[in-house]
């Protein structure tokens, strides 16, 4: 699987000509049970850096900024019942969107899972 | 302010970081907000069985002299004379405009008191109480005690299996009583009472003494360690309000809904009436009503409303704000309390809050959101 990550703790693939965005385990780790995600309108174009999403736990209420510019083409509807998918599998079931990528550059430029694993590690 | 100071720890802070606690900074301390499990789980532990919360951040102040009850009633606008030895009374600190500068507990120990007080608050109380009081009570912050408290309806069993004495019976004390019992071997000032809205119970010892209670609680099946988060998830369902958001030195006892915490002595007509600061505004108040009320809120949707969120009513005009705000492990939906105009606190009232740029429907609701379960 080619992961790509930021340095805030989102992370996106490649399926087809898509791109599907979630956050990573840490961020899940860090927020704590997650009890309400709002997931952005389908068909919004959103710029790279653009927050797209909210995810909140318990504690804290977290922005999800879009990792590649794009159209939202689905959300993940799943998580407005069961937004704890988020913390079970957060890489898989937990996913938040997937977009139309407006430049493909913008997937290869982020961070690959070596770069991502030495930031998570640096913070811990 | 804290800042720049290092934190400091209460004498269980090796058993929090022993249980992989997420620590984070709290009124000076450094505290567990939660531990392995998550604030969900604890919160419907402590509901269901006991919860064990480290609240040794607060302040402890003993209080001697003569005619101490009378006294501190020209702080606290409780009943304190009319305070039983091993009883405790929830009271205020007020100032001179009637608004809330802490909330207390003070317990009449027969030849002392003592006033319990929030860890944010505890060396502004200490300060006022003795400019105020200091020519004829002495006051004294007890830095070498802990403070425990087992809350949830396992909690009553787990502390009768931990006296040594069998003398001593854990049985008969109803809530808000407060009694000397040997613990674990260890003397403690124990007290039916806590902020979660279970039964439960809040025990203060020697600091020394607290990991090894601690550890002696937790070997009981029934009892698990809970952090800040469920504290104060806890007490956002019980409907009781937290200094510093629900309560500050711009909101009253009556806008609050304290009403009860000016006991019937101290009211117009009283055989003690007023003469505490604020007894005007006050006492004018619980005759007027006041122009804003605490009320509970219930979001219609499941995005949690949280503290500073703004509140409209239905054509948009501004009528109050959340104070706390959050998600409700027991109801499993958002809950949240705030002020509003007392026209609007009607229970069922519809109004608008405002979250990231959107209105969203959210109703007054009575509080509290989970019935209380005192030992009464």
């Amino acid at each position: 699987m080619n992961m790509k990550y930021t340095d805030d703790h989102e992370w996106a693939r490649q399926e087809g000509d898509l791109v599907v965005i979630g956050i990573t385990d840490f961020a899940q780790q860090q927020l704590g049970e997650v009890v309400f995600v709002e997931l952005p309108e389908v068909d919004r174009e959103v710029d790279q850096g653009e927050d797209t999403a909210v995810v909140e736990s318990v504690k804290a209420a977290g922005e999800v900024k879009s990792p590649v510019s794009g159209t939202i083409v689905e959300v993940n509807e799943a998580l407005a019942d069961t937004p704890e998918k988020v913390n079970e599998d957060p890489t898989g079931e937990g996913w938040f969107y997937k977009l139309r990528p407006a430049d493909p550059g913008q997937l290869e430029a982020m961070l690959d899972e070596e770069a991502y694993q030495t930031l998570v590690e640096s913070l811990a | 302010m804290a800042d720049h100071n290092p934190l400091q720890t209460t004498p269980l802070h090796a058993l929090h970081q022993d249980n992989q606690a997420k620590l984070v900074p709290f009124a000076g301390y450094e505290m567990p907000v939660h531990y392995t499990p998550g604030i969900i789980k604890e919160h419907l532990h402590t509901r269901a069985m006991a919860g064990l919360f480290d609240v040794s951040h607060m302040g402890q102040i003993r209080v001697d002299g003569e005619s101490i009850a009378a006294q501190l009633e020209n702080q606290i606008p409780a009943d304190l004379i009319g305070l039983a030895d091993g009883r405790q009374k929830y009271g205020l600190l007020l100032n001179l405009q009637g608004g809330i500068l802490d909330d207390l507990m003070a317990i009449n120990r027969g030849d002392h008191f003592v006033l319990i007080v929030n860890a944010a608050c505890k060396h502004d109380d200490l300060a006022l109480l003795k400019d105020n009081l200091g020519n004829t009570l002495q006051f004294e912050m007890m830095d070498d005690l802990a403070l425990i408290a087992l809350q949830g309806p396992e909690s009553a069993d787990v502390l009768s299996k931990s006296v040594s004495q069998p003398e001593q019976d854990v049985s008969r004390m109803k809530f808000m009583d407060v009694q000397d019992l040997e613990l674990a071997g260890f003397p403690c000032m124990v007290s039916r009472s806590g902020y979660s809205g279970e039964d439960g119970f809040e025990i203060s010892l020697a600091a020394e003494h607290a990991p090894s209670l601690a550890k002696a609680f937790l070997s009981h099946e029934s009892v698990d360690l809970a952090g800040l988060g469920a504290r104060d998830s806890l007490r956002m369902e019980a409907g009781l309000c937290l200094y510093g958001q629900d309560l500050d030195p711009e909101t009253t006892p009556i806008e609050a809904g304290l009403k009860w915490a000016i006991s019937p002595p101290r009211r117009a007509g009283g055989a003690r009436e007023g003469g505490f600061p604020g007894a005007d505004i006050i006492l004018d108040q619980f005759v007027q009503g006041p122009k804003r009320k605490l009320v509970g809120l219930l979001p219609e949707g499941r995005a949690p409303m949280r503290t500073g969120t703004q509140l409209f009513d239905q054509d948009s005009n501004p009528v109050g704000s959340i104070t706390s705000g959050g998600f409700s492990p027991s109801l499993g939906h958002p809950i949240s309390m705030g002020y509003v105009n007392t026209a609007l606190s009607t229970a069922g009232t519809l109004l608008q809050a405002e979250v990231r740029g959107k209105l969203l429907p959210v109703s007054v609701a009575t509080l509290p959101f989970v019935s209380h379960r005192y030992a009464r």
